[in-house]
């Protein structure tokens, strides 16, 4: 729930790493770039007393969106009764963040999940295998562009859309 | 065991310490077939005789995709998938999913629903901790604790077949309130647990709680500070059981649990017997939440009347052309959730169950992330084994409490 003292913290924060403040349903969001994330959560851990991480995972908005990858957060400051979004849009077709797992060591097993089903590298992770999936998987299955276990039907009016979410379409190098 | 196969290290060298790669310590696989695992966990073990040096969880033999699964259908159609994580707490589950639409959509629930809601979350946290204590008891060989929670859990399983026809993947709870209105003989055989279940709990303890045998096995064993288990993301009796007051129930409540009065067991031990007591301490507050919550169940009705998103009852789609409107739209094309993303979190009885759900405007979820006490409780095994013997570690495992439904979704 959004009280002041929450919107004040989040606009120390936000002036602080360079960020932006977004509202929706109630919940305060704090959109960071992506060179912040690794002193701001330091910071979150060491100086703001958010000592749990509560969630981390990313949101997938297409390969025609750029910035594609959304980077998602939740701390929590267990003493301070305070609970903190973060959101870090990540640019580029290889995306890359910093891992947090020095910080929070439950961030190993998060961001492994979000390396294996959505193939964001985490650099300077320590121990960045797949997780869910089998070791020798090809792909990313939470990606928007990974079928559901099956091909899309394609139909006269959306054949050419579809079409260039197929696999083969990748190895042709692209519609 | 039958027999050992030898353990390939592929990709998993840097895990294990330098002794392993010379042949000083021995490397052995637990699980993914060992019942002492809980499911389809496999423990790579790297042993110094008897001590475990390293134990590396390797899960995800129960990945079912339930997250990509969701994305591809609308938001009631996929809410009976979220039943099959943990299904040990399945309405818990349901429960989340649900508060998640709701905060995103902003859709009301009526205060019976409400209520109803928190006695069956509480009737299921005491169900998972009743099969938690058999299941933990039996690994230690307390053969008789085990009998006696699925003797009491059967009477639990047979209330939700009361009020929903299935004993486990019930799907009771709904976007905007439950399923319907429970049936008259709810609050008898609800009392009837009531009447008998602070005596069991009692006896549960008998056996266990001051048995020097069960002592000598949990007093002690895998220990974790407090402000290791808050940096391993621990939630829940795990996280209590290191002195950390962190309850969601008190931090942050949903449906109404600020209305009740139960107070949130800790210990300061950290060990495998400290969680043991908190576990069995909340089954004992489940109990005053549930009389209290059957006391106050106020009449009136079970499902929000905001038919954008709740389907009408089945009477009035005979008489009302709107109530068939409705009911034809969220059956094909379900309701439209505005683009915005929300989390919720509410305490399962493993720890903090959180639940991410993003929109885009259109009927289904966009992306939908749980965050599963089990995982992250699940990660810190290592650390919670080292030192330890592979006897204890059986212990450790018990004292998590884990689901692999839950861990690997």
């Amino acid at each position: 729930m959004m009280n002041e003292q929450e919107s004040k913290l989040l606009d120390i924060l936000a002036g602080r790493f360079n960020g932006q403040v977004t509202v929706f349903a109630g919940e305060e969001t704090l959109v960071l770039p992506v060179d912040e994330i690794a002193p701001a959560a330091q910071a979150f851990h060491d100086e703001f007393g958010f000592d749990l991480l509560s969630s981390l995972t990313t949101v997938d908005y297409g390969p025609e969106v750029d910035p594609r990858f959304h980077m998602v957060y939740r701390f929590t400051s267990i003493a301070g009764h305070l609970s903190l979004n973060v959101r870090v849009p990540v640019p580029g077709l290889s995306p890359e963040v910093p891992t947090l797992e020095n910080v929070y060591h439950n961030a190993n097993w998060n961001e492994r999940e979000s390396f294996d089903l959505f193939g964001i590298k985490f650099s300077g992770h320590s121990d960045l295998r797949r997780i869910l999936m089998p070791q020798d998987w090809e792909g990313h299955p939470l990606r928007k562009d990974y079928p559901l276990g099956y091909e899309e039907p394609q139909f006269t009016f959306n054949y050419d859309e579809i079409d260039v979410r197929k696999p083969y379409a990748y190895r042709r190098g692209g519609k | 065991m039958s027999q050992i196969e030898e353990v390939t290290l592929d990709g998993m060298s840097h895990l294990v310490s330098d002794r392993a790669l010379k042949g000083e310590t021995m490397l052995l696989n637990m699980g993914p077939q060992h019942p002492s695992t809980h499911g389809v966990l496999r423990l790579l073990l790297e042993l110094d005789g008897e001590t475990v040096v390293n134990a590396i969880p390797d899960i995800g033999f129960l990945h079912t995709g339930i997250e990509k699964n969701m994305e591809a259908k609308t938001y009631q159609k996929a809410e009976v998938m979220t039943d099959r994580m943990d299904y040990l707490n399945t309405t818990g589950n349901n429960l989340a999913y649900c508060l998640a639409i709701e905060k995103l959509v902003g859709l009301d629930v009526p205060e019976r629903a409400q209520t109803l809601r928190v006695l069956l979350a509480e009737l299921q946290r005491l169900a998972s901790h009743l099969v938690w204590l058999g299941t933990s008891a039996l690994d230690l060989a307390a053969m008789s604790d085990f009998m006696y929670c699925f003797r009491e859990r059967e009477m639990i399983m047979d209330i939700y077949e009361l009020i929903s026809g299935q004993r486990m993947m019930t799907t009771y709870i709904r976007p905007g309130g439950v399923w319907r209105d429970v049936p008259v003989e709810f609050e008898t055989a609800v009392r009837e647990l009531l009447k008998i279940m602070p005596r069991r709990i009692d006896e549960y303890e008998s056996l266990l709680t001051k048995n020097p045998l069960f002592i000598d096995r949990t007093a002690g064993i895998g220990k974790i500070s407090a402000e290791d288990a808050v940096n391993w993301g621990l939630t829940g009796a795990c996280l209590r059981g290191s002195g950390v007051y962190y309850d969601i129930r008190k931090f942050a409540p949903y449906s109404g649990y600020e209305q009740y009065d139960f107070e949130v067991p800790l210990r300061t031990e950290g060990d495998v017997r400290a969680r043991y007591l908190v576990r069995v301490a909340e089954m004992r507050q489940s109990v005053r939440i549930i009389q209290q919550a059957l006391d106050k169940l106020p009449m009136g009705p079970v499902r929000s009347s905001n038919y954008k998103f709740v389907p009408p009852p089945r009477s009035e789609i005979g008489t009302s052309m709107e109530a068939l409107i409705h009911h034809f739209k969220l059956w094909t094309e379900g309701f439209n959730a505005p683009a915005g993303s929300v989390y919720v979190a509410v305490e399962s009885p493993k720890g903090e169950q959180g639940v991410f759900l993003e929109g885009n405007g259109g009927p289904k979820p966009w992306r939908i992330h749980f965050r599963n006490p089990s995982f992250d409780n699940l990660q810190a095994l290592p650390v919670l084994a080292k030192g330890f013997l592979v006897a204890d570690l059986v212990a450790i495992i018990g004292s998590i409490d884990i689901v692999l439904g839950d861990v690997d979704r």
